[in-house]
């Protein structure tokens, strides 16, 4: 609309200059920088944590109700359990589940979203009522039944259900992508020389909208994080292992709080807070890279 | 408008008839037989009680009559409001169970929704385009947004309960009295509920502002907004219509975070052992309770779709466009 | 003399450096004048037009000045332009479409905007404006919405022109509306001038057979520049400046017949404006250009009313 825009288009859109760009702004972003790095210092300790602490997480291995020490960094639970030890195992469940759950979401809502986007008629209204209906169920409870009744105890099968409840919204959000992508130039280019469906969505259409992707999943990242917290808190957690959800049950269930253990439930949550919050800056910093409008001058 | 009602009502009507049909679905999925499985379970010390709930199961579950009686009968026990028994308080009705928790759930989520709506909203729409107040309420409200319900509820529960001593961190009321319309007992109530009330309330909070807050930005730079700025309207003007606007998907945003919402409580309740839905959650879950935990999550889907009718119907009483019937709100 | 421009730069800030979207133009619009305002996109009309009355955040006043009625715009500094915006300068915006806020009844939004001018809705007035340009009374009972596209566009219009400015800014204002309603567009805005609601008026547009029909002088602008400035007629049937005649040329009808030549597009594109060439920015793209052209051309009065910047004008 400005004489700017006009000006910055006419340029030869070269794809690798646009990736330089979007790191040279992805360096200059403090949101991205700071956030991405308290996601990564998090990942780190969860992967390095492990191998450095010799007790598994809920074995018994010092005085119970230990406050922090030199020995037991982030002290003992009221058995005896290794705080330190659970926490490192714990952020490795939280990353599986993020990463697994929101994958799983993010695959599907694509899926959904590709397709009723770029067909649209009746496959879109299908596609858009089922979308509805799962949008519209409260997505915990759906959760409690499945894993209550079939005693889905693994990380994985948590995952799996909870990337399954999940991605209606990112599906809404990428299908009205999609349908603003449908009448493009490049679009139709593709079309006229014969290309399938699948070929446009996954050639033309998926990679124009990359950016806009990968925010999405980071979102799904983090929500499947939360939803995996609160359901070990009412203790449909994996039962192999430790999660910081889980430890946040057992703290709560072994009155932590009115002992005083105040060691036991603040790490947990305080990771769970600061991964999940760290993902939402940092995606709100990729938005300003990758959106040129919301930059600020 | 009646398109968009007719619409919305559908798309309800089928998400209750599918979680219905998940309901009836599920214990079907369970290895073995069913209703042995569920019995054996079950944490149930009277030998009567296994008796009798064994014909009630058998008979209930039909499970000697093709699929599709089962199934049809499952919606006829469901019209006569019959959700079954409770195992954990046999032979207690899950109707009357669920009774009993759902005026405690209500009584905290109505107000900490309400309330951390309309103040979320207003502080992020002030936040919006003022440097210094956005650089402050972008990151508390981030922090909001990411923490665990559960966890803020910890919190609060060990700092304002155990260490400061100011409010109860269990139960409703105190064990020392007994329900009544007192003052007292009145007096006692609201005590219990500030903890778990505005532990709800600020975690819903910064979800509020910020989605406000990235409205109001949007709005500000619409067309509209421009014209007005050339024209010289001042900013006053410009925000006020930028918030009524910005309101919109706002209130579309509400009704998608129920599920959020929902599960917030649950957590939240079960943190300070608040007599709603969400200890009893607890409890069904704890005695192997699947009857009353059916029954819970078809109350709370229900809970769900009604507050999702009545956003609707909010929504189109705020934006005219509905109304006028030359277009639809696309949520 | 009702708006007077003289060596106006504007320049847009971006992280590679200034895009000098305006640089240098000077020109007069004359009491009662419709000034046609043509060129490319990315030519710096839209910035010209933006310039007079409302710049955007990433703009900046560099150099020269714009009177209006013999006084001088403070079109740098936001606060102090307010009091001239709506009452003196106003804008017809090419977003008409979503110009109104959707929400309010339209007789409500106008009354809002007045009162938050610090003046009274005269509803007389207002009538006789929707009568001007045939819009019925009941729009003001109905949301932006239920308007078709033109019946938007007059609204907007309407609006714009309330406080009787003296210039009237119509910026791209045809480009959304379908051919018929164009024309009836471009008269009502016409209808502006000749009823005395606006002194002059400066209409921005791509489209050179449009403005012919409705501006008495036209300039055409090219890469930042005034390439060159003419009585409509003159402009059409004698251009002097090779980028205007190859438009003219482009141009399937502009009154004048031009069945049995071709349509021809002007091959290449123009200059960046981050950091332009020395001399004629047209030199690359011009059929005519010679040793002389890496000097700039000064705008220079061929004729009266007619200037042109081109060494080779007078051939």
């Amino acid at each position: 609309m400005t004489a700017l825009q006009e000006v910055a288009t006419r340029k030869p859109p070269a794809s690798a200059s646009v990736r330089r760009e979007a790191l040279y702004f992805a360096l200059r972003n403090p949101k991205l920088l700071i956030g991405a790095a308290i996601v990564l210092l998090f990942l780190l300790a969860g992967l390095v944590g492990p191998l450095l602490v010799s007790a598994t997480p809920n074995e018994y291995v010092g005085k119970p109700m230990d406050p922090p020490s030199s020995e037991y960094w982030f002290g003992t639970t009221t058995f005896g359990q290794d705080v330190f030890a659970q926490f490192v195992h714990g952020l490795r469940t939280t990353f599986l589940v993020g990463v697994l759950g929101g994958g799983i979401a993010a695959i599907v809502g694509m899926m959904v979203g590709f397709v009723a986007g770029y067909r649209g008629g009746l496959v879109d209204e299908v596609l858009n009522m089922i979308t509805n209906i799962i949008l519209v169920l409260p997505a915990l409870a759906v959760l409690l039944i499945i894993n209550a009744y079939l005693g889905i105890r693994s990380v994985g099968a948590q995952a799996l259900f909870i990337g399954l409840t999940s991605w209606p919204w990112a599906a809404r959000a990428i299908r009205a992508q999609t349908f603003s992508l449908r009448g493009r130039d490049f679009v139709d280019l593709a079309r006229l020389s014969g290309a399938n469906t699948w070929k446009i969505i996954t050639r033309e259409i998926g990679p124009n909208m990359s950016s806009y992707l990968l925010l999405t999943f980071i979102l799904l990242f983090g929500n499947s994080i939360l939803i995996a917290s609160s359901l070990d808190f009412i203790g449909l957690g994996p039962t192999e292992g430790v999660s910081l959800g889980l430890m946040l049950q057992n703290a709560s269930q072994w009155s932590a709080m009115q002992l005083g253990l105040w060691w036991w439930f603040i790490p947990p949550g305080a990771a769970i807070t600061a991964i999940v919050g760290a993902l939402y800056v940092a995606n709100v910093g990729l938005d300003e890279v990758f959106n040129p409008k919301l930059r600020q001058t | 408008m009646r398109r968009y009602f007719g619409r919305k009502l559908l798309v309800y009507a089928l998400t209750f008839a599918v979680a219905v049909t998940v309901n009836w679905m599920i214990p079907r999925f369970m290895p073995g037989d069913p209703v042995a499985s569920m019995l054996a379970r079950a944490n149930v010390s009277q030998p009567q009680a296994v008796e009798a709930m064994r014909t009630y199961y058998t008979n209930l579950f039909g499970l000697d009559e093709p699929l599709w009686r089962q199934y049809l009968n499952f919606w006829g026990a469901l019209f006569r409001g019959d959700f079954g028994t409770s195992i954990w308080v046999f032979p207690t009705p899950v109707s009357t169970v669920i009774m009993g928790a759902v005026p405690y759930t209500l009584g905290l989520m109505i107000p900490s929704v309400l309330l951390s709506y309309f103040v979320g909203n207003r502080i992020g729409a002030y936040a919006a385009r003022r440097k210094l107040l956005d650089n402050t309420v972008l990151p508390v409200g981030y922090v909001l947004t990411a923490t665990p319900y559960m966890w803020l509820a910890v919190l609060l529960a060990w700092g304002l309960g155990v260490v400061a001593g100011v409010f109860p961190v269990a139960g409703g009321y105190s064990f020392s009295i007994r329900p009544s319309l007192s003052a007292d007992f009145l007096l006692d109530l609201l005590h219990h509920w500030v903890l778990p009330f505005f532990s709800l309330f600020l975690v819903a909070l910064g979800g509020w502002a910020i989605g406000m807050r990235n409205m109001i930005i949007y709005e500000l730079e619409s067309d509209y907004s421009n014209y007005l700025s050339a024209l010289g309207a001042p900013q006053r003007l410009i925000r006020r219509y930028a918030f009524r606007n910005a309101m919109l998907p706002q209130i579309t945003g509400l009704a998608l975070q129920l599920g959020v919402l929902v599960a917030g409580a649950l957590v939240t309740e079960i943190v300070f052992a608040y007599p709603g839905l969400g200890s009893l959650i607890l409890k069904a879950i704890q005695n192997q309770d699947f009857f009353l935990l059916q029954g819970i999550f078809l109350f709370i889907v229900l809970g769900v779709l009604i507050a999702n009718f009545v956003i609707d119907i909010v929504y189109v009483l705020v934006d005219p466009r509905t109304r006028t019937g030359m277009a639809g709100a696309s949520a | 003399m009702s708006l007077r421009v003289t060596d106006l730069r504007v320049h847009y800030k971006t992280l590679k450096g200034d895009v000098r979207a305006l640089d240098g133009v000077s020109f007069d619009v004359g009491d009662g004048e419709i000034l046609g305002l043509a060129g490319e996109s990315g030519c710096g009309k839209t910035t010209l037009g933006k310039s007079l009355i409302r710049m955007d955040g990433r703009m900046r006043h560099v150099g020269g000045k714009v009177e209006l009625d013999g006084e001088e715009l403070p079109i740098g500094d936001d606060r102090r332009m307010n009091p001239f915006r709506f009452h003196k300068v106003s804008l017809v915006p090419q977003y008409s479409m979503s110009a109104m806020n959707p929400t309010r009844k339209i007789g409500r939004m106008v009354g809002e905007l007045l009162r938050s001018r610090g003046v009274a809705l005269d509803q007389a007035t207002l009538e006789s404006r929707l009568d001007l340009v045939g819009l019925p009374r009941e729009v003001l009972q109905r949301y932006p919405i239920e308007l078709s596209g033109g019946m938007k566009q007059r609204m907007v219009m309407v609006i714009s022109t309330l406080l009787d400015p003296s210039l009237l800014i119509a910026d791209e204002i045809t480009s959304a509306l379908d051919v018929s309603t164009q024309k009836s567009v471009a008269t009502a805005l016409a209808g502006f001038r000749e009823s005395g609601v606006v002194k002059s008026m400066v209409f921005i547009t791509h489209d050179l057979s449009l403005t012919y029909q409705i501006a008495d002088t036209i300039m055409v602008m090219y890469a930042g520049k005034l390439a060159e400035k003419a009585p409509a007629k003159t402009m059409v049937e004698a251009p002097r400046h090779p980028y205007t005649k190859l438009l003219i040329d482009s141009l399937p009808e502009v009154g004048v017949r031009h069945t049995e030549r071709r349509l021809a597009g002007i091959a290449g594109s123009p200059p960046s404006l981050l950091d332009p060439p020395a001399g004629c920015r047209f030199r690359d793209r011009c059929p005519l250009a010679f040793d002389r052209c890496a000097q700039e051309p000064p705008p220079v009065e061929v004729e009266p009313g007619h200037v042109v910047a081109c060494w080779k004008a007078d051939a």
